[in-house]
């Protein structure tokens, strides 16, 4: 079905309402260059066709290890990046057929938080400066309105507005992170591109901007594309997981479904590596080690890119249309969709939820304890935070 | 060079360590072997402080732990809370100025380190102590070729010949999982993956058949599914040497696959130890119970809100004589910013925390 589609020529799916982001089999190749003439020598297929929806309301994570792919699609999808070829739909509308004046109002819809919390501030800007910059691009407020509304971002995301006169350094990674987030808000826009946003930070941090995100998410009504390599995190805040090897996505589905039973051998490869804070999980999983690195992106295996490290396929005794015949992302079960030839095979199996047990999960903070904690402090946006929290502690979800 | 300069202390000071924990983890290293009972690693009050224009920083304050031959012990904490610099001190690799080794003592093997002279340290460092540290790339010299290197401690301290050498470096190279090992004896460190650097780091470590392997952070810059072939490795290897491990990470998830006893670190301080079990099933110190609530977990149904751990960690200049953790602590009460709790037993012998609300007299049971 994708090979068959002409490269600048996909064939679009219908629109759909609820979709406010349509991604038609996107491709994002680099050129290898060399020599005085810098001629073309290769290409980096670095996204090689892949089609996603996001839903209004959702978040979607994008999974995958290093050099996967995940954090260019992230860039092609808001157009950060060219795509080589495929269409990019947002609300509707093809980016790529935009002109620029109405590609920059579109723009302002959609926002992008980086991963690293100091290389992506300007070290030179005050907080004000940062977040204003991007309500002065697109003239939403000036003298004191624009004042007001850099206080207003800065209480929304837990810092406090007397801070504006700051300058990056003078803040911890997490509050930085924080002033990133402000920043993609001041433009009040309606899906965000998370990308690594909490990879950089300290545990305690992570669960702090995790919770921020999910928080402003339910407030403001964003949509959220959600990469990170983290699976854990991205089960924790996703409502829908793709997971991406090599530029393709090789399984999509919701977190429940997938990680309770993942129809891809990559898929169970990579639960079966996460480790577990639980010492009784850890003795019991079965790990699978994938042998070798990830293959280059320059030359992917034949038929399916994951064939050359794959458990299954050694079980099954090397099948000959795991190396000629690349997989196409299927129906598995229930709303499940993987990429492999033998994804029924991989059902049977246990590989990677090996230690998934009915025993409740042991937390931290006992039981008995939690009557005795005092309210948290300190942080201005943490009053609407405080109710929920306190009816999700001690590991039950809500 | 001559180990018997080296002043060696006397067995019988283990038995003023406090609360009879030197002979539990003693005990339970005699188990693991009958033949090598005892401690191999012994950290005393050991403090390392930077002497910065803004302040003396604590970094690592009167930390105490022991470690048994064969045994891996976790050293858990977020960054600066001198979980590092505990091991770079174990070693003497502190760089100094600013920083120095106020106080303390390490035994190793025996032996006080922070007495040895300057080349008893060295004879020490790669010999006796391997490390693996997280960024494979900057630990390796990247104009020396991965034979030269691994070679290097093994020429320094086996006194191999040229051809001994280059075998043994082969063989490590087997050992450690990178294909066609003689092959690759001339290549140099970036025509190596991420996961094969750290495995010619491993190999360098385990070069001289050491007794202790410091591993800081050792899989934090790798993927996940290449972690999980490091940390195999490293099990697998340090049970077939019968070599100790000390192992820094902030991942609580490795701790608990990898580590007999863990060690959680805080502001310089140890504020809770305990075996692998006790600590997961039974954690008493708020601190980790906060950073076990604030991980979102695989084997959890997806749940709303983390609990997180307000705040930030302290300043660790002039920390006033308080539990460090208590302005983070919803538990905290007065008693908790009037006086710093000291470590002690929980439950069983190996079981000590840091904290006024949990000890048999305080307010959470």
């Amino acid at each position: 079905m994708t090979a068959t589609r002409q490269a600048g020529a996909p064939a679009m799916r219908p629109h759909q309402r609820d979709h406010l982001v349509e991604v038609d089999d996107l491709k994002v190749h680099f050129p290898i260059r060399a020599g005085i003439f810098q001629r073309t020598i290769g290409t980096v297929k670095a996204v090689d066709g892949i089609t996603f929806d996001i839903r209004k309301g959702e978040t979607l994570g994008l999974v995958g290890e290093s050099g996967c792919g995940k954090s260019t699609t992230g860039r092609a999808v808001i157009r950060l990046r060219e795509p080589t070829s495929g269409a990019v739909r947002f609300d509707g509308t093809e980016l790529g057929n935009l002109k620029p004046g109405p590609l920059r109002r579109m723009r302002r819809r959609m926002q992008i938080i980086f991963q690293d919390p100091y290389g992506s501030l300007d070290p030179r800007m005050t907080v004000e400066a940062i977040i204003s910059e991007p309500i002065d691009t697109h003239r939403l407020a000036r003298g004191a309105a624009r004042k007001q509304r850099v206080a207003e971002l800065l209480r929304m995301v837990g810092l406090d507005p007397k801070y504006v006169t700051r300058y990056p350094h003078e803040f911890s990674g997490g509050q930085r992170q924080r002033i990133g987030v402000a920043r993609a808000l001041a433009v009040e826009p309606e899906f965000i591109v998370c990308d690594e946003p909490i990879s950089a930070l300290d545990v305690s941090i992570q669960a702090q901007v995790l919770n921020l995100l999910m928080d402003l998410k339910g407030r403001l009504g964003l949509t959220y594309l959600f990469i990170a390599h983290d699976l854990s995190v991205v089960k924790h805040i996703s409502d829908r997981v793709a997971v991406m090897y090599l530029g393709k996505i090789v399984e999509l589905g919701r977190p429940d479904v997938m990680y309770g039973g993942p129809g891809h051998p990559y898929t169970r490869a990579l639960l079966s590596a996460v480790p577990v804070p639980d010492p009784q999980a850890e003795r019991r999983r079965k790990r699978v080690i994938l042998k070798g690195d990830i293959p280059s992106p320059v030359n992917p295996p034949p038929g399916c890119r994951f064939h050359t490290r794959c458990w299954l396929y050694e079980r099954l005794d090397k099948p000959e249309e795991c190396r000629t015949i690349d997989p196409p992302l299927r129906a598995i079960h229930g709303d499940l969709e993987a990429a492999c030839h033998f994804a029924e095979e991989a059902l049977k199996t246990d590989v990677g939820v090996a230690h998934i047990d009915e025993r409740p999960v042991r937390r931290g903070t006992p039981v008995e304890a939690l009557a005795l904690a005092a309210p948290p402090k300190g942080v201005p946006a943490a009053k609407e935070a405080a109710a929920p929290a306190a009816e999700t502690t001690g590991g039950t979800s809500a | 060079m001559d180990a018997s300069a080296n002043p060696v202390t006397d067995g019988p000071t283990l038995i003023e360590l406090p609360a009879g924990s030197a002979s539990a983890v003693a005990r339970a290293a005699a188990e693991r072997d009958p033949s090598r009972p005892g401690n191999l690693l012994e950290v005393r009050n050991l403090s390392t402080h930077f002497f910065t224009p803004d302040g003396v920083v604590r970094a690592v304050d009167e930390v105490s732990f022991e470690l048994g031959y064969g045994e891996t012990l976790g050293l858990v904490g977020e960054s600066g809370s001198g979980k590092s610099v505990t091991a770079l001190s174990i070693t003497r690799l502190v760089a100094t100025p600013p920083g120095r080794i106020v106080s303390g003592e390490v035994f190793f093997d025996d032996v006080d380190v922070l007495k040895l002279s300057d080349e008893g340290v060295r004879q020490l460092r790669g010999k006796e102590i391997g490390f693996i540290f997280q960024d494979p790339l900057t630990s390796l010299n990247p104009t020396l070729t991965i034979g030269y290197q691994i070679g290097e401690a093994i020429r320094e301290h086996l006194k191999l010949s040229r051809r001994g050498a280059r075998d043994r470096v082969i063989e490590l190279l087997d050992k450690v999982g990178i294909p066609r090992a003689r092959d690759r004896l001339t290549d140099y460190p970036h025509q190596f993956s991420g996961g094969m650097r750290q495995r010619v780091m491993i190999a360098i470590a385990l070069s001289c058949d050491p007794k202790l392997l410091l591993a800081d952070e050792p899989t934090t810059a790798l993927d996940v599914t290449i972690q999980a072939q490091i940390l195999e490795l490293i099990q697998k290897l340090s049970e077939e040497f019968h070599t100790a491990v000390l192992l820094i990470t902030h991942d609580l998830g490795i701790a608990a696959g990898m580590c007999q006893r863990v060690n959680v670190m805080y502001a310089g301080r140890i504020v809770e130890t305990a075996t692998v079990n006790e600590l997961f099933e039974n954690p008493r110190m708020p601190y980790t119970w906060g950073l076990l609530d604030s991980l979102p977990r695989l084997d959890d149904i997806r749940g709303g809100k983390l609990r997180t751990i307000e705040g930030m960690p302290p300043l660790l200049i002039d920390p006033p004589d308080a539990c460090r953790f208590n302005p983070r602590c919803v538990f905290a009460r007065d008693v908790c910013r009037e006086g710093e709790p000291a470590l002690t037993q929980r439950g069983s012998e190996l079981h000590m925390a840091r904290c006024w609300a949990t000890q048999p007299d305080g307010w959470i049971k």
